[in-house]
């Protein structure tokens, strides 16, 4: 599903940020990627998203070549991708209905489908009956169901997460990991980019650990 | 022969998603359309501000257009005729001047020929001019007698009418000759500068509708730069991003000819009734032309085309530099 192949990104005032990144990802797995606050999780989530590229190397996603992509192709590609960020990145004047049917409207879905998969979604994250209250009237644990709900709506082939949970108290944290386990079930890949050591150990999944721009745990 | 069922039944899903995509395709645009309009009312401060703005540059270039289109009326009416006024030497009398305007019907190149004796000449005078009551006061009739001729239309060269107009001269009645093109030409070389001022004008009064509508455009881009970035992050091509953007310049240029449209017409209707009554005191037929419904369409076409144009630029510009982060 995802394969990094001697991945390296170096940015011209930074230095280098990733070195030589070698991993596999199936399909229907589930990974935290962990390691201390700079060390690259954000930049290798980045790499994967298309909001930048790598340096040298080579980034498989779905039998497609990531690393070398042009612009036209790449909102077409991040169709398959669900992202989900520590601070929910909602529309804020736009209703929770809105907010999760964006990816299906962007990708030129009808309205009745899109009216159907967003309530089948927003049933996924229990949020069914909030579809016309706006972001801010929700608590932060609905907020980022609402983000899972946009993440899971286009039915992404790989869903990536960067802190999903960093906002979110434990129990709450507990229950958005449950949730990212059953899509796994679905045969979606997903990567959580996580530092809360205890959790990941809790659940037992792989982790990939980044020190310095290195993979030194896969 | 029959295609095998499982062709037909994929070509007929096929179909049947190409028309879902069209449909929603459609449904986008639509919505785009309107949510747009529906945001420039949600700020009805700026967006009456800028529209107004817009307007009143267009309706500027349009008001220039349709002052100068009055006055060419005005001078249109006096084609570009090649009619000579013989001007009679004061000793000549009416008998005589009858005689010579006879005479100058046999000439090869005159098509028509018109003589005003003195009185004539000062009864339409007395009648036209509004100085009635003063001529009246006056002994003698200064006014010449006036052979007017009309030269054959194939003598239409410049060179054709100066040899006649100097054969004229030479006539030991005639005092002095005057073609009527010449001012004529004046007045349309006059005229000619005039529209191109215009145009000119014009010309910078849509930059500056342009750039004002790019702006906004780009300040509106710089107020939901959020919903810009998770569009992209969600996978929403440029085209889409752009669409609402691009719409919300055409409303703001469209409403713009519009409102420019109503204030020129209202400013034609302030002036209307005191240059109806000038133009009766000249005895004239003149009637103040509005814009008409032609040019209401290319007035409502060229605001909104100008204004979608520097959305267009600055979205072009704008919407790479933007990365989500």
């Amino acid at each position: 599903m995802l394969r990094f192949e001697h991945v390296y990104k170096r940015y011209p005032d930074a230095g280098e940020a990733l070195t030589d990144i070698n991993f596999d990802l199936s399909k229907g797995e589930m990974a935290f990627l962990t390691g201390r606050s700079g060390a690259g999780k954000s930049t290798l989530l980045k790499l994967i998203a298309m909001m930048e590229q790598c340096t040298r190397g080579t980034i498989m996603l779905d039998g497609q070549n990531i690393s070398r992509i042009s612009d036209r192709k790449i909102p077409y590609l991040r169709r398959n991708l669900g992202l989900i960020f520590q601070d929910y990145k909602l529309l804020n004047d736009r209703t929770v209905f809105d907010n999760v049917a964006l990816p299906l409207i962007v990708s030129g879905i009808n309205h009745q489908e899109v009216s159907r998969r967003v309530r089948a979604s927003l049933d996924k994250v229990s949020l069914l009956g909030k579809e016309k209250k706006y972001p801010l009237h929700l608590s932060g644990g609905e907020q980022q169901r609402v983000g899972i709900a946009r993440a899971i709506v286009n039915k992404p082939k790989l869903i990536l997460a960067d802190e999903p949970t960093g906002n979110l108290d434990p129990g709450l944290s507990a229950e958005v990991m449950h949730m990212f386990e059953e899509f796994k079930y679905n045969g979606t890949s997903v990567l959580i980019a996580t530092h809360d050591i205890e959790l990941i150990n809790r659940l037992g999944h792989r982790v990939l650990t980044l020190d310095k721009g290195h993979l030194i745990a896969s | 022969m029959k295609k095998p069922k499982t062709i037909r039944k994929h070509q007929q899903s096929l179909k049947d998603k190409l028309v879902e995509k069209f449909e929603a395709y459609l449904l986008n645009h639509a919505h785009g359309l309107f949510s747009s309009l529906g945001r420039l009312t949600r700020t009805p401060f700026t967006s009456a501000m800028t529209i107004l703005v817009l307007a009143v540059a267009i309706s500027l270039a349009g008001g220039f257009y349709i002052v100068v289109g009055n006055i060419q009326q005005l001078t249109g009416n006096l084609e570009a005729s090649n009619q000579m006024s013989l001007f009679l030497k004061d000793n000549i009398t009416d008998s005589a001047g009858q005689k010579l305007a006879d005479q100058l019907k046999q000439h090869p190149s005159s098509e028509a020929v018109k003589f005003i004796t003195k009185k004539q000449a000062m009864d339409e005078f007395k009648a036209n001019s509004g100085f009635g009551e003063a001529l009246t006061a006056l002994d003698t009739n200064p006014l010449p007698s006036v052979i007017q001729v009309q030269p054959k239309n194939s003598l239409d060269s410049n060179d054709d009418i100066e040899k006649l107009m100097a054969e004229f001269k030479q006539l030991p009645q005639v005092d002095f000759v005057q073609v009527d093109m010449q001012w004529i030409e004046r007045m349309q070389t006059i005229m000619l500068i005039a529209s191109r001022a215009v145009f000119l004008v014009s010309l910078l009064l849509g930059f500056a509708v342009t750039f004002i509508t790019g702006n906004t455009i780009r300040l509106e881009l710089h107020h939901r730069r959020d919903e810009v970035y998770i569009s992209k992050l969600v996978g929403a091509t440029l085209a889409f991003i752009q669409r609402p953007f691009l719409y919300c310049g055409f409303w703001l240029g469209f409403i713009a000819g519009f409102s420019a449209w109503l204030i020129i017409t209202i400013m034609l209707l302030i002036v209307e009734s005191p240059v109806e009554k000038l133009s009766t005191l000249y005895n004239s037929a003149f009637e103040l032309q509005f814009l008409g419904f032609f040019e209401f369409l290319a007035l409502l076409l060229l605001a909104s085309g100008l204004a979608v144009l520097g959305s267009w630029g600055v979205l072009h510009y704008q919407l790479r530099q933007l990365k989500p982060q």
